[in-house]
């Protein structure tokens, strides 16, 4: 029995504009040093999964920089390992794939285009998955589940108390207490209590998805969700796996925020991604030295990447590699990508810095937590 | 097929390190840990890479379990080539004899056929215990210019430490005239760094007439070296000026780490230029809660710090509960500082587990001596670990 995994890095790219306007949702930064691709493919690898395709369709540069040959993931391999599938204009293109969407609008358009590839796959059953889902969840077990109780199609759900902005930006399901799936709620405007949330990662048998799939071309279907479970859930074996760990669902960059800082209190959710025994989370190795932090240095409840230089106040903060925080700079409640630099006497609150940015010393920044104070990539201010 | 290669690197890495006492218990010397996240073979391994050597034997004998896991396939180093690439090199057994390494010229000799096999123009010797940056690129740029035999690296020591190095004595080109080992009255402050770039055929043919010597003890700095200069060979010095520190003792790794601190340490591996490349283990962010102080240290990924830390360099996964406090001290990976524990002047190794209000060492300004905690040792609560101390885990 082997598995193969399909990562669909563009989906939900709009919840987080602000971050996605130069990246995939798959490579926005999150947790001091992880993309939240990381995630995904960290649970694929644990879970021995090791032939896995990664389609994109834009703003794809960022992604194919991060992954690399795949070997931080253990996924530069002679047979399987990672492939990248962006969207491939096809100059002449006859039989079933003409007229195929070329872009990967949906999921479902991009398998359609892909369906080739998956027929040739000899893995056994296919996990799909999208980027922004933020769990050490073990994959293996959903798909044990799934073979044991001999479902077409098993998508994992996680029982949560959802915000209206939440509900609206993502789809929920009703099922019976066997686990059989007996309803799906597409962005809701609202929930009330608690409902069961998919989490984008779905099993099913390489031969059932071909058979999806080409159901899909022959009848012009395009969405995954409305088309395919929505549509055939009443006739078919359609399951949920009930996840209990640690979910960060990222729909806004308010919300972003929020789970940026809530690793750092030290409690459930920081073990719940980062320490359960013999699944680590793997991510681009970049040889950064030790942090350093001088004598002027102050740092309260935050959590620091490697490379980073800090001389001044440092406060409820998440620090990506390599940020310099200057003699007399406080810093208080704000996540500082990757290579940020902060001068001297800076005084930065609520405040999340995209890569390379510059703040000038003596510069002072404020944001809300509702609405923390954003900075493009690169900008000097 | 072998591709031909201009030159490759043979890095002596089997030395057992024996005044690194518990540190070297299980582990060779080149594979102790160094500056909260390297090992110390990591640099000669780095320089090789960014100087452009991409074929490097590493010769090894002492406990090399450690070792050979960490080297691995050499990827971390973008050592995994297709041509050429890290191999490591234990002694064998050949058809007619088998020996282990018997110094460092024998260990080199008896892996002569693996550097026909990329027939090299000049073979770099390296040991795999020294902390430093260097461009070997620029020696071997030298040695081609004087058209050499045989090139040494040399560190300009203060005279009052002369006596205490292999001291070449050169004209005013570079040339060596003179080679003295520990001299009591030196001549010259040009240290012998023992790193060498030799042309291939000089080398293979000064190995043999070496090995054939039943009177020579097969060392490079004993034999070899003072063998070629009596034949008038031509052989340079190369002036390296950067930090340079061999780490072979207790305060020697002790200082070298401590040179890793500051703002403008003497010793920056923060220079984004000159990478040095170390195997990553995919551990989780540092985090440093509210009742943390840390005072002009180095911190890796995976430590959890709640208590103090003063002057000192911590490896990954370190815990330090709150109320503990470290000063002045090297703390090696995955080790738990319980709390109210006083660590001072210490080197604690790795795994090891310092009990609550357990106290290592004394300060350092009381003219102690430095303690020493190997791995996997479990310090029990409230004890007491004398300066100077010297646990190991004899299981």
């Amino acid at each position: 029995m082997s598995v193969a995994g399909i990562i669909f890095s563009n989906i939900h790219d709009s919840n987080l504009s602000e971050l996605t306007g130069i990246r995939t949702i798959a490579s926005v930064p999150f947790g001091c040093r992880y993309r939240l691709i990381d995630f995904t493919l960290s649970n694929m690898v644990n879970s021995n999964i090791k032939n896995i395709s990664l389609i994109t369709n834009n703003n794809y540069n960022s992604l194919i920089d991060h992954i690399g040959t795949g070997k931080d993931w253990d996924l530069a391999r002679r047979s399987g390992g990672i492939k990248f599938f962006p969207p491939n204009v096809m100059t002449y293109t006859t039989g079933y794939t003409a007229g195929v969407g070329n872009n990967y609008d949906t999921r479902l358009g991009a398998m359609k285009t892909l369906l080739h590839m998956i027929s040739h796959m000899t893995d056994d059953y296919v996990v799909l998955s999208d980027c922004d889902v933020i769990c050490n969840i073990d994959i293996g077990a959903i798909v044990d589940e799934h073979i044991a109780t001999g479902a077409d199609m098993t998508i994992a759900v996680k029982n949560m108390v959802v915000d209206s902005v939440t509900a609206a930006s993502n789809s929920f399901v009703k099922s019976s207490d066997d686990g059989r799936l007996i309803d799906v709620i597409a962005h809701p405007s609202e929930i009330s209590g608690s409902a069961e949330m998919m989490l984008s990662i779905i099993v099913l048998s390489r031969k059932y998805l071909c058979e999806v799939v080409q159901d899909a071309i022959a009848h012009g279907y395009t969405s995954f969700a409305r088309d395919v479970i929505a549509r055939n859930f009443p006739y078919r074996n359609y399951r949920v796996y009930r996840y209990d760990g640690y979910f960060a669902c990222v729909s806004s960059l308010e919300q972003y925020f929020k789970e940026n800082m809530a690793l750092l209190d030290g409690g459930t959710m920081f073990r719940e991604l980062f320490e359960i025994p013999n699944r680590p989370i793997y991510t681009k190795v970049r040889n950064s030295a030790p942090t350093y932090y001088s004598e002027y240095s102050s740092i309260k409840n935050s959590m620091i990447a490697d490379g980073c230089v800090i001389d001044g106040t440092v406060e409820n903060c998440i620090l990506f590699r390599g940020v310099k925080i200057g003699r007399g700079a406080v810093v208080k409640n704000s996540i500082l990508f990757q290579d940020v630099y902060t001068g001297s006497n800076t005084s930065l609150n609520y405040v999340v810095a995209d890569k390379n940015v510059v703040i000038r010393d003596d510069v002072m920044l404020c944001g809300h937590s509702s609405q923390p104070f954003y900075i493009e990539k690169g900008k000097m201010i | 097929m072998y591709k031909k290669k201009e030159c490759i690197a043979m890095l002596l890495a089997g030395g057992q390190g024996s005044r690194l006492y518990a540190l070297t218990e299980k582990t060779a010397k080149p594979a102790v840990s160094f500056g909260g996240k390297y090992r110390i073979i990591d640099f000669p391994m780095s320089n090789c890479v960014n100087s452009g050597i991409d074929t490097v034997g590493v010769l090894t004998q002492y406990q090399p379990l450690a070792l050979n896991e960490y080297i691995g396939n050499g990827e971390p180093w973008d050592l995994d080539r297709v041509h050429g690439g890290v191999m490591v090199l234990p002694p064998y057994q050949g058809k007619s004899s088998s020996d282990w390494y018997r110094g460092t010229a024998n260990a080199i000799y008896q892996n002569t056929s693996f550097i026909e096999r990329y027939s090299p123009d000049y073979v770099l010797i390296l040991s795999g215990d020294h902390i430093y940056k260097m461009n070997y690129a620029e020696m071997l740029d030298i040695h081609k210019k004087h058209n050499a035999d045989c090139t040494i690296a040399v560190l300009e020591v203060p005279m009052e430490e002369a006596s205490r190095f292999g001291i070449l004595n050169t004209d005013e080109n570079g040339k060596i005239i003179e080679f003295e080992e520990k001299p009591a009255h030196p001549k010259s402050n040009k240290a012998s760094m023992g790193i060498y770039i030799f042309s291939t055929k000089v080398l293979l043919d000064y190995l043999r007439r070496d090995e054939a010597d039943p009177n020579s003890s097969n060392d490079f700095g004993k034999n070899v070296i003072p063998a070629m200069l009596n034949d008038g060979l031509s052989m340079y010095s190369y002036t390296f000026g950067g930090y340079w520190k061999d780490v072979g003792t207790i305060q020697s790794l002790w200082e070298a780490n401590m040179d890793l601190l500051g703002k403008n340490p003497k010793f920056n591996i923060r220079d984004k230029s000159w990478r040095i490349f170390y195997r990553n283990n995919a551990e989780p962010p540092q985090s440093i809660s509210g009742n943390a102080r840390i005072i002009n240290s180095l911190i890796t990924e995976g430590c959890k710090i709640s208590g103090t830390v003063i002057n000192s360099v911590i490896s990954s996964s370190v815990t330090i509960e709150p109320g503990a406090t470290v000063r002045d001290s090297v703390i090696m990976g995955g080790v738990v500082i319980r709390s109210g524990a006083t660590i001072d002047y210490s080197i604690v190794d790795a795994d090891a587990v310092i009990g609550k209000n357990a106290c290592v060492g004394r300060s350092r300004y009381d003219g102690a001596q430095i303690s020493v905690v190997g791995m996997n040792v479990v310090i029990e609560d409230g004890s007491v670990v004398e300066d100077g101390a010297m646990l190991s885990n004899k299981e």
